[in-house]
């Protein structure tokens, strides 16, 4: 089939198949006010599979379709017009599917990769912890060898999804002995397991976004070891390279035609007869303009054998900068509207419309803003990622790396 | 869209970029911006005629390569870079509206090398203004041209290009409403390539220097504070070179989408390009600010370019007007 007919097909196929939500937030859990949107989300993606539009450049002998990326820059350009629910397995599909792919055993693809896939089991990600952000390989949660596998006790945070997870990937310490970076080790856990406990965390914005998950005595069979044993840390760098990539390609996101802070939005909002307010919707144009065109390059260089590395750090740097910038001028384009508004979202926002400035879409958009600056690593990790790793400066002194971890000073309780 | 360089246009860059390092390093720029011409005709000569740069996008009827604004930007980045002092901007810009208006006799001496030539931009001001064979004046829809005439050196910011107040008008060399509404457009893409690699020459100097300048016995370039300076940087450079690549593209292949892709590049690359070179000297520190450091002559460049065509606002009400804001 030539990509034209591809193309053809999926857009026809997305016609009859993506539900009509017109918020677009269904599949993201969100609880009481959302029910019954996992479900829909999972009838969904198995429908999006079973058409051969879930994994299209994964390999065919997990689960995938074995095509090319020219097949999926195909169905993603047609995608981009519809709001596909599809974030609930986002973090699956971003990080840790590709990460089995690449380190997986063979009877771990086997298991996993379909019903990943297909959207029969959720995935979320056990990397961070209250002690452990910027600095990850700085975590605590133990994993002790036992008969047959390994118990796990600790504590994870930020994890999305995982109120809705079956499995997780978990990162944790399989030796205090050695230094930071070498003892750690990757595993699948059963989120299901007695011991594994799931707290949602409210976030900034008053939903539950995230989740806190307690590890307590969790059993962990050996054949779930993800790589080698004490190799966790290489394991972990592998599936943040797949992160950053999922974040600047947007895997699981929506398309923009829901977004109050968007351009459309605000030429239709604001009073574009007003000089400054004028100049601040042009800045805003430069500045998605020239952040889209360099996704477009890194891309096109990506196309051509050249690999983006650190400068697709650069890329989700200029885009937390970009989601920051866009949700404060559009809250203070509107002006009083758009911090109190009424319960059914009207006479609100200058149009008064709860698709557009209204509803507290605005408000949300700005207490949501901080998200991109801070998940995936922190506009300061990002500089120093693309200072060391693409201008070749030197790294910051550290004290940490060849010491045994039960020596260093943490920012939590003492090291185990 | 194509925002890669093809192999031919590597290839292009890297041949200038060479013949730059060889005959015009920085230290000959000092000698030549100091010197009574301002520049080293030599140098313009063997641009012109070894690698036949003056004639890149003249039609070949003319005498021309034919090549297009995706290869100029190659060339006008590199140029930019090296600070090249003389008329080779002034005579790029004159090419481009013969070009656009379809004149053929002076753009042949131009192609050619033995022409060199500059456009009036604003009042009665050209960059190379008093060395220029051929001064252009654009007059509603009609191109004039003027050898001789009166000729006043005005002094600049920029020590590495002259500009002179020269007496407008002159004999109708072109008419074409639509071919001067183009090359408009053209040259705000082609001083964004040149603003483009002034930003990319100021940062590389920043860098290396930030790897052997020493303090509190560390390199500065270990500090984050000047890490993060150079990382912010280095994401303007990225987001710079993006919008250079498809505006020319846009010049050479998507002619509906010019107007919008020129405001953008001189909007976008005004900015940065000042920006960078402003930020590169003051990382320097003190060394930055004396005459015989090389960062003044960047920041210099920078400010000249920002406001050549015009003040920036002009740029950005150009575009909100294209925006329909």
């Amino acid at each position: 089939m030539d990509l034209e007919e591809y193309r053809r097909r999926a857009r026809t196929w997305l016609e009859a198949n993506v539900p009509d939500v017109p918020d677009g937030r269904a599949g993201q859990g969100g609880g009481a006010a959302d029910p019954g949107g996992v479900a829909a989300a999972k009838e969904f993606m198995a429908k999006l599979y079973d058409a051969g539009y879930s994994g299209i450049t994964w390999p065919a002998e997990w689960g995938g379709q074995g095509l090319t990326q020219a097949e999926e820059r195909a169905f993603a350009a047609e995608a981009a017009a519809f709001t596909l629910p599809t974030y609930v397995f986002s973090i699956g599909l971003g990080m840790c599917g590709p990460t089995l792919v690449d380190l997986g055993t063979d009877a771990q693809r086997r298991r996993h990769i379909r019903p990943l896939l297909r959207g029969e089991e959720i995935w979320c990600q056990l990397f961070s912890e209250p002690a452990a952000g910027s600095d990850v390989a700085a975590l605590q949660t133990r994993a002790t060898a036992t008969d047959g596998g390994w118990v796990v006790d600790g504590q994870k945070v930020w994890t999305s999804v995982a109120q809705h997870a079956d499995r997780g990937l978990l990162l944790a310490r399989t030796d205090v002995d050695v230094p930071k970076h070498r003892g750690l080790t990757m595993f699948i856990v059963d989120m299901h397991a007695p011991g594994v406990t799931v707290r949602p965390l409210r976030d900034m914005t008053g939903r539950a976004h995230f989740n806190e998950i307690f590890f307590d005595g969790v059993h962990i069979p050996a054949e779930n070891v993800v790589g080698r044993v004490g190799d966790g840390w290489n394991c972990a760098v592998t599936t943040l390279l797949h992160e950053r990539l999922s974040i600047s390609s947007g895997v699981g996101m929506g398309g923009q035609k829901d977004n109050p802070v968007a351009f459309e939005a605000l030429r239709r909002s604001a009073d574009t007869a007003d000089p400054v307010v004028r100049d601040r919707l042009v800045e805003l144009h430069i500045r998605s303009r020239a952040l889209a065109l360099f996704n477009q390059r890194l891309a096109q260089e990506t196309k051509a054998g050249i690999f983006p590395g650190a400068r697709g750090s650069a890329a989700k740097l200029l885009l937390a900068e970009l989601t920051m910038f866009q949700a404060d001028l559009a809250t203070s384009l509107a002006g009083p509207e758009a911090v109190a508004w009424s319960e059914d979202g009207t006479g609100d926002g200058p149009e008064g419309d709860a698709g557009t400035a209204g509803g507290g879409g605005l408000a949300h958009a700005l207490a949501l803003a901080p998200a991109m600056a801070l998940g995936g690593g922190t506009n300061e990790i990002m500089r120093n990622i693309v200072s060391e790793r693409v201008l070749n400066l030197p790294p910051e002194p550290r004290t940490d790396k060849n010491v045994p971890f039960k020596e260093l000073r943490t920012s939590g309780e003492a090291p185990r | 869209m194509r925002l890669v360089p093809t192999a031919e246009q590597r290839e292009l860059r890297d041949a200038v970029r060479s013949f730059l390092a060889a005959a015009s390093p920085l230290p000959a720029v000092r000698r030549a911006m100091e010197s009574e011409a301002g520049h080293d005709p030599e140098v313009y000569r063997r641009l012109a005629g070894e690698l036949g740069l003056t004639g890149l996008i003249v039609p070949e009827e003319h005498g021309g390569t034919g090549a297009g604004h995706a290869e100029l930007a190659v060339v006008l980045e590199e140029t930019g870079a090296a600070l090249l002092p003389g008329p080779f901007l002034a005579t790029t810009l004159a090419a481009i509206l013969l070009t656009e208006t379809g004149e053929k006799e002076i753009l042949a001496g131009v192609a050619a090398g033995t022409t060199t030539a500059t456009v009036v931009l604003d009042g009665n001001r050209a960059l190379n203004g008093a060395e220029a064979d051929v001064v252009l004046t654009i007059d509603g829809d009609r191109v004039l041209a003027r050898t001789g005439g009166e000729r006043r050196p005005l002094r600049t910011l920029d020590p590495t290009r002259r500009q002179a107040l020269v007496e407008p008008g002159g004999e109708v060399a072109a008419v074409s409403a639509d071919g001067i509404a183009r090359a408009r457009d053209l040259f705000a893409v082609a001083v964004a390539a040149e603003q483009l690699g002034v930003l990319r020459a100021a940062l590389e100097a920043i860098v290396a220097y930030s790897r052997i300048r020493v303090a509190f016995n560390r390199v500065i370039g270990s500090y984050q504070a000047v890490k993060h300076r150079l990382a912010d940087m280095h994401c303007t450079l990225e987001q710079a070179e993006s919008i250079v690549r498809y505006a020319a593209w846009a010049a050479d292949e998507a002619p509906a989408e010019l107007p919008g892709a020129a405001a953008l590049a001189q909007a976008y690359l005004g900015r940065a390009c000042f920006e960078v070179a402003s930020g590169s000297l003051l990382l320097h520190g003190g060394i930055g600010f004396t005459w015989e450091h090389d960062a003044h002559l960047y920041y210099k460049r920078a400010k000249a370019d920002e406001v050549l065509l015009g003040p920036p606002r002009v740029h950005r009400a150009r575009l909100a007007d294209l925006l329909e804001l």
